[in-house]
């Protein structure tokens, strides 16, 4: 495809196709990750209406598949309202502030065998920086809404953010530990070989700390106190509606599947066979169930991504001393004790960890 | 490896200088703290552009995750609580204007002192050949900071350590009479020891 691409452009200078060959690639990665925003919002009607007996969207084309583009068209035309005496820059600069570390994470995500938008070598350390760029969208919508709700909510979500911002980071310390390597590419090969090689077993405390806190660091229920609609209306995005609203909703969701990929790649061997250990890549028929993809990322990504909407049509919201218990009092010492087990382990050679 | 202009690298660099340069004057010259803040963001975010174009990619990303995610955040945070009234701060202003001079020049002397000793011929440091790393400077640097240097990175982390315990102490306090809630309580509550069942007729037999 890149080939052929360059073959095609031959008369521009070679730094020329290769910044094409890059532009293509992080528009093509940006499409597809809206796209999947637009179904996994249909995705979450649909399954929290099933779990609550209902039937969810249904009436927007042939069971209602093409309700997100009838939403994402009612956001888009409606008028933007800007209170009178919110911060007028602030207030529209916030949304693009969300929106933007929400995309632009899924640079270093490798998304099948060799190839990732830009393939760093410090990728996990990127994608923390990313992932902790997200709260000034929601403190900047806070304050320059100029509303006492939105100024809650933004207050809730900053610290609650912070809290789990750490034990998220530890949890990665484990997983680059164990991987010996900052580069994600790098962390999925290393757990090749079937669903015995994959972080998952080693690490589970972690794994179970870094999904956990993913929840959390994106809002998302039962940790939804940002929003929290029956006390603070809807937190910090209140004051916005129509396209500024929809920009955060984007974000939201962005996340909601960034984290889901990552506990994918990060403990579940991303784009690795499950089967890669049970069945030869020989054998007929069969093999192919083998062979790497990026099937095998996008289905363990669903599978996290149905757990979040099964979480959010399960739990009720937790308590704001709770939420802040769990992250500093739970998750930071568990993280810190699997670290120095695994650190121990590896200077062992014993287990996994070599 | 793509060949890359020469002139590439030095229009990104005058560019992201200059942008730099003006974000910092905006940062002291802003009316409103939470947009100096703001600035103070975008400052340490062309910082680290600057030092990706040497290559320096550790570096730089972690500027972003602990200057722009973790300290700016929590600075923000405080900015936003206070009721800042900018009308009293002006108030002050002939009365710390001498100070404020004194402080400027001094930064101004100590620029040009090291301009001056460059003019001079003198090495101050020799610019880091980070490609010589073939590992990537993230490697490296965790190397030569866990042999080379490793007494000096330990009491760093140390002191690190000291100043949190400090900090915990120092706002810890301990008031009597507060009724906390003990989760360990809460979690071993069986429905036994709150509900008694009571087995009882619902109505008289006639």
């Amino acid at each position: 495809m890149a080939e052929l691409l360059a073959n095609w452009l031959d008369f521009l200078p070679p730094e020329a196709i290769g910044a094409l060959i890059d532009l293509v690639a992080i528009v093509a990665v940006t499409v597809v990750v809206i796209l999947c925003v637009a179904y996994a919002t249909y995705l979450e009607r649909k399954v929290i209406g099933f779990m609550q007996l209902r039937q969810g969207p249904n009436r927007v084309g042939f069971r209602g598949l093409l309700q997100p583009f009838a939403d994402v068209l009612k956001l888009l035309v409606k008028e933007i309202v800007i209170p009178g005496r919110a911060n007028r820059w602030l207030f529209l600069t916030a949304p693009v502030l969300a929106l933007v570390p929400a995309l632009a994470a899924w640079a270093v995500v490798p998304l099948f065998p060799g190839f990732a938008v830009a393939d760093l070598n410090a990728g996990l350390l990127y994608l923390l920086a990313m992932t902790s760029l997200g709260i000034y969208g929601i403190i900047l919508a806070g304050w320059a809404s100029n509303s006492k709700y939105a100024l809650l909510g933004a207050m809730r979500s900053a610290a609650q953010m912070v809290a789990y911002e750490i034990a998220m980071g530890f949890a990665l310390v484990g997983v680059l530990m164990a991987a010996g390597s900052l580069n994600l590419g790098v962390i999925v090969e290393k757990q090749a070989g079937g669903v015995g090689n994959w972080f998952i077993l080693p690490l589970l405390p972690l794994f179970l700390v870094y999904f956990i806190s993913g929840i959390a660091e994106t809002n998302r229920a039962p940790f939804d106190v940002a929003e929290g609609e029956s006390e603070i209306v809807a937190g910090f995005h209140v004051e916005y509606g129509g396209a500024t609203f929809a920009m955060f909703f984007l974000a939201e969701y962005a996340n909601m599947i960034l984290i889901a990929t990552l506990t994918a790649v990060l403990f579940l061997g991303g784009w690795d066979s499950p089967f890669a250990g049970l069945i030869d890549r020989q054998w007929p028929v069969v093999g192919i169930l083998a062979a790497p993809g990026l099937f095998w990322l996008a289905a363990k990504t669903f599978l996290f991504l149905f757990v979040f909407l099964w979480l959010r049509a399960t739990f009720p919201r937790y308590r704001y001393d709770q939420i802040m218990r769990l992250g500093w009092k739970v998750f930071i010492p568990v993280t810190l004790v699997w670290i120095g087990v695994e650190a121990v382990l590896s200077v062992l050679d014993i287990g996994p960890f070599k | 490896m793509q060949q890359i202009p020469e002139i590439f690298p030095l229009i990104l660099f005058y560019g992201w200088s200059g942008l730099l340069i003006a974000a910092a004057v905006g940062v002291i010259t802003a009316r409103n703290p939470v947009h100096s803040v703001l600035l103070l963001v975008l400052c340490f975010v062309i910082s680290a552009a600057i030092w990706l174009l040497l290559r320096a990619e550790f570096l730089a990303v972690a500027l972003v995750l602990v200057y722009v995610g973790a300290v700016m955040v929590l600075l923000l945070f405080v900015v936003m609580m206070l009721d800042i009234n900018v009308e009293r701060m002006r108030e002050g202003l002939t009365r710390y204007a001498p100070l404020g001079v004194l402080v400027g020049l001094l930064l101004a002397a100590q620029l040009s002192s090291v301009w001056w000793l460059r003019r001079s011929g003198l090495e101050i440091a020799a610019p880091a050949d980070s490609l010589a790393f073939e590992e990537g400077n993230t490697q490296a640097l965790g190397t030569l900071l866990y042999t080379e240097h490793l007494y000096a990175f330990e009491i760093a982390g140390y002191i690190l350590l000291l100043a949190i315990i400090g900090a915990i102490t120092l706002t810890l306090r301990r008031r009597k009479g507060l009724r906390v809630q003990q989760v360990s309580e809460q979690v071993a509550v069986r429905p036994e020891s709150r509900v008694r069942l009571v087995k009882m007729k619902t109505e008289r037999d006639e």
